[in-house]
């Protein structure tokens, strides 16, 4: 089937479950459907809206549609020695472009290049009303109007149908190194918080179970100083490389929790903070990312003493693996102010009057 | 509620109001109103709201379309009495400051640290970080670091109803939807935003700068793509073509190459080393283009004079001409030698001079168009001239705005680039925020009855029928 075809065959089921009155599942790949809400209503399929649009690589600005895979969309960028520098995870298959921006997750490299909203241009959306619209575009610089493009990163598709997405791309820097050292989770904390200030090519960093592990990318001569500043032991290339792609995509047994563990309310918590944040866990249940600001905790705590915990840090925790999902009332996402509250309901409102779209993904509805 | 100093409303006193950078657009507002706490912004607001008010936010008047330009009917809100630099955290690298804060002065209180404030548009001595955030403001260091969006860690303010309100936090994110993403930018049309929290970062040990010149404009556009193909991104591009390089160089003098069609400036920053590397890789690049000259900077003076010209490009159009219109789009860089040359063909069509300078880097143009506004029919062409170069934009596959914002003065050309589907979202998500429509209205998003007027006027390509009408 074309891509045309595809999208007109999306836009019907659009209309015809407004006017039956159904939700519908936006689905890509499916691999990020454990998290949120659980994923309610009849599936809209966007796997066949395939391939890039357009790609120039002078312009550092590419083009996908929904339905293509991460993987491909980086093979093509990696030919013309250019990738996503953000890193974006992928679970039990590759995802899709759509899924990428809907999901709005990056991977390790976000604290020092940014995260997925910082990387879109501009979207085509399909609304509630089955309206094709297109905003932000293909250039670097654009503040012609709301910036609608950016909404719907990590909106998980409660706004819409992201059809196509613009993304800026960036050169695949020169060379990176990867160099650890043993210590404690707050002697950790309390290095990264020292390096944050001073001009290092730091792209990624993590600590898990007594190893603080960072990882400089960049031009050769700053990678090559930087290593000889921070001293530790350099990871050889093949194992350093396998760290950092398992740490982006959960594969290592800390990221697993069981249906038993589950039963016996244990989750795995994501905790977004400041980076300055003190240590709040016990460091046996901690990995820790994004030089500070990102900390995984593996507890049984009550779901309200984590997320008190967070917030009098400054930040929120979402509940990533586990929880009792067939509750009513799971929530995966900490609760937002009133005011805020009100606007997301607006909005809501305001892109998908029916509620059409991926009901409880993010909030309950209104 | 608030003091008797910080109200205005005698006609003589509100008239330094009446417009902000975009000077050739005037409205006199019912009141200004100088809060300088939060509580009085609040009570403002209330006010306002439970009386339907329009209320204009207004940092420093600093932006170029109209974004502050007041309502008739409304008052001014100026923030520029919350100004202080609340707190500077060298650890976290980051700054809590009150909207009123210049640009400048927040990188000013973080130099001790060796930390700075990245966007750095060009009115940055002068423009307030609230206003900033109003126009996702650029500058000449983007396409590495960043625009106002990339840049901010929250923001803190209140509804249009006068309810406290914040987006984003310390951490690198928040739940639930990225509402901090669309209040960037958003013109003061969604929110009042009155404490800042922005992001620091290292100062760069080095920065040095090449100076290219080139003897066709095709030349120098092909130059910059070059550089980024061969993987590099400059800690600045920049182009000048030949009629700006000498108005500037009259100006300040900086050594121009007054032969070239185009010069560009390509900065690259980092350590001793990283720098020399890179400058290395870029010389061989613009060399390989056909540039005629290659002059770097040997040191922090000579950089500084380098950057002169390019940052005194307005005030040194002011001196050839008795108006100039900035006008600002964003195309695909790889377009940028035909766009130079398109607005050649309107300097004929319109009878006017256009002055270039362009943030190659991320493809943002600023053609200068140099007019008399004593003269009806000069202003007349150059609202038509300046039209047309945003309707080219479009047409090359950019935009109609890359970060002067669209305030009053690109209403019409919104009905360019957005479909009325587009165009009635974008009002229903103001909507969402700003349910009674007092803040700033009339601003970014037309009418769909003004696309229609516009529509019927551009038609014939003529001079506008009765072109002294607002037309809101």
């Amino acid at each position: 089937m074309s891509n045309n075809a595809a999208l007109q065959q999306i836009v019907e089921q659009v209309h015809a479950a407004r006017e039956r009155r159904m939700t519908l599942n936006i689905c890509g790949d499916s691999s990020k459907a454990f998290y949120g809400g659980t994923p309610r209503g009849e599936p809209l399929q966007l796997s066949l809206l395939d391939g890039i649009t357009s790609y120039e690589p002078t312009e550092l600005v590419v083009t996908a549609r929904a339905g293509t895979k991460i993987i491909d969309l980086e093979t093509i960028l990696a030919e013309k020695s250019q990738y996503l520098p953000f890193d974006p995870p992928r679970f039990s298959s590759s995802g899709t472009v759509g899924g990428m921006v809907a999901a709005g997750l990056a991977g390790p490299a976000r604290a020092s290049v940014g995260g997925v909203r910082d990387f879109v241009l501009g979207v085509t959306l399909l609304n509630g009303r089955g309206e094709l619209m297109r905003f932000g575009g293909q250039v670097i610089k654009n503040v012609a109007g709301y910036d609608v493009s950016r909404l719907v990163v990590g909106s998980l598709g409660v706004l819409g149908v992201i059809c196509e997405v613009s993304l800026k791309v960036m050169p695949i820097p020169a060379t990176d190194a990867t160099v650890e050292w043993e210590m404690t989770a707050h002697e950790a904390l309390e290095k990264m918080n020292q390096w944050r200030g001073r001009a290092l090519p730091i792209n990624a960093t993590s600590w898990f179970q007594g190893r603080l592990r960072v990882r400089l990318r960049g031009a050769r001569a700053a990678v090559e100083s930087a290593a000889n500043i921070l001293r530790g032991s350099r990871i050889e290339a093949d194992e350093a490389t396998q760290w950092w792609v398992d740490l982006r995509d959960h594969r290592q047994v800390f990221f697993k929790v069981e249906p038993s563990e589950i039963a016996q309310g244990e989750s795995l918590w994501r905790l977004s903070v400041p980076a300055t944040a003190k240590i709040l866990t016990p460091q046996e249940e901690l990995l820790m990312e994004w030089a500070g600001a990102l900390r995984w905790w593996r507890t049984s705590l009550p779901v309200d003493a984590v997320r008190n915990l967070a917030m009098q840090a400054g930040g929120h925790a979402t509940i990533f693996y586990g929880g009792n999902k067939s509750s009513a009332n799971f929530t995966p996402f900490a609760p937002l102010s009133k005011a805020v509250m009100r606007i997301h309901h607006n909005l809501k409102t305001a892109f998908d009057p029916d509620n059409i779209f991926n009901p409880g993904r993010l909030y309950a509805d209104p | 509620m608030l003091p008797a100093d910080a109200i205005l409303s005698r006609h003589e006193d509100t008239a330094p109001y009446e417009c902000d950078g975009l000077t050739a657009y005037r409205e006199s507002p019912l009141a200004v109103v100088m809060p300088r706490t939060d509580a009085e912004v609040a009570a403002v607001l209330m006010a306002c709201h439970a009386l339907g008010v329009p209320v204009v936010a207004r940092g420093a008047g600093t932006g170029l379309s109209g974004g502050a330009t007041p309502h008739r009917y409304g008052v001014i809100l100026s923030l520029a009495r919350l100004n202080r630099i609340i707190r500077v955290d060298p650890l976290a690298c980051l700054a809590v400051v009150e909207c009123g804060v210049r640009n400048l002065a927040i990188s000013e209180a973080a130099a001790a640290f060796g930390l700075y404030y990245a966007p750095d548009p060009s009115s940055q001595i002068a423009c307030t970080i609230g206003g900033n955030i109003a126009e996702n403001s650029g500058g000449v260091h983007c396409l590495k670091y960043g625009l106002t969006l990339h840049n901010i860690f929250k923001l803190r303010g209140f509804t249009a109803a006068g309810e406290l309100i914040e987006f984003g936090s310390e951490a690198l994110d928040s739940p639930g939807l990225d509402l901090m993403s669309i209040v960037i930018g958003s013109e003061g049309m969604l929110a009042v935003i009155t404490e800042v929290t922005v992001k620091l970062i290292p100062k760069p040990p080095v920065a040095r700068c090449l100076l290219a010149s080139f003897a066709d404009l095709e030349s120098a556009g092909n130059a910059v793509a070059a550089v980024i193909a061969a993987g590099i991104i400059p800690a600045g591009l920049e182009l000048m073509d030949r009629r700006m390089t000498a108005a500037v160089e009259d100006f300040v003098h900086a050594g121009y190459d007054l032969n070239a069609a185009a010069i560009l400036l390509c900065e690259s920053d980092g350590t001793d080393d990283e720098v020399e590397e890179e400058i290395g890789r870029m010389r061989a690049v613009l060399k390989g283009c056909g540039a005629t000259r290659l002059d770097l900077s040997q040191d922090e003076v000579e950089r500084l004079k380098f950057w002169s010209g390019r940052k005194n490009a307005f005030p040194a159009s002011g001196r050839i001409s008795p108006d100039y219109m900035c006008m600002d789009s964003t195309i695909p860089r790889r377009r940028m030698a035909e766009m130079l040359r398109a607005i050649e063909a309107m300097e004929f069509k319109y009878d006017l001079r256009c002055a270039n300078v362009f943030h190659a880097g991320d493809g943002n143009l600023h053609p200068l168009i140099l007019f008399d506004a004593n003269d009806p029919d000069q202003l007349s062409r150059c609202e038509l001239f300046g039209a047309e170069i945003l309707e080219t934009s479009v047409q090359l596959g950019g935009t109609i705005s890359g970060e002067h914002g669209i305030g009053i003065e690109k209403l019409n050309s919104m009905c360019v680039q957005f479909s009325p589907l587009e165009r009635q979202q974008m009002i229903a998500v103001k909507l969402a925020f700003d349910p009674k429509e007092i803040l700033n209205p009339g601003k970014v998003i037309p009418t769909l009855h003004r696309c229609a007027e516009y529509g019927k006027m551009t038609v014939h390509r003529g001079l506008l029928p009765f072109a002294e009408l607002p037309r809101f």
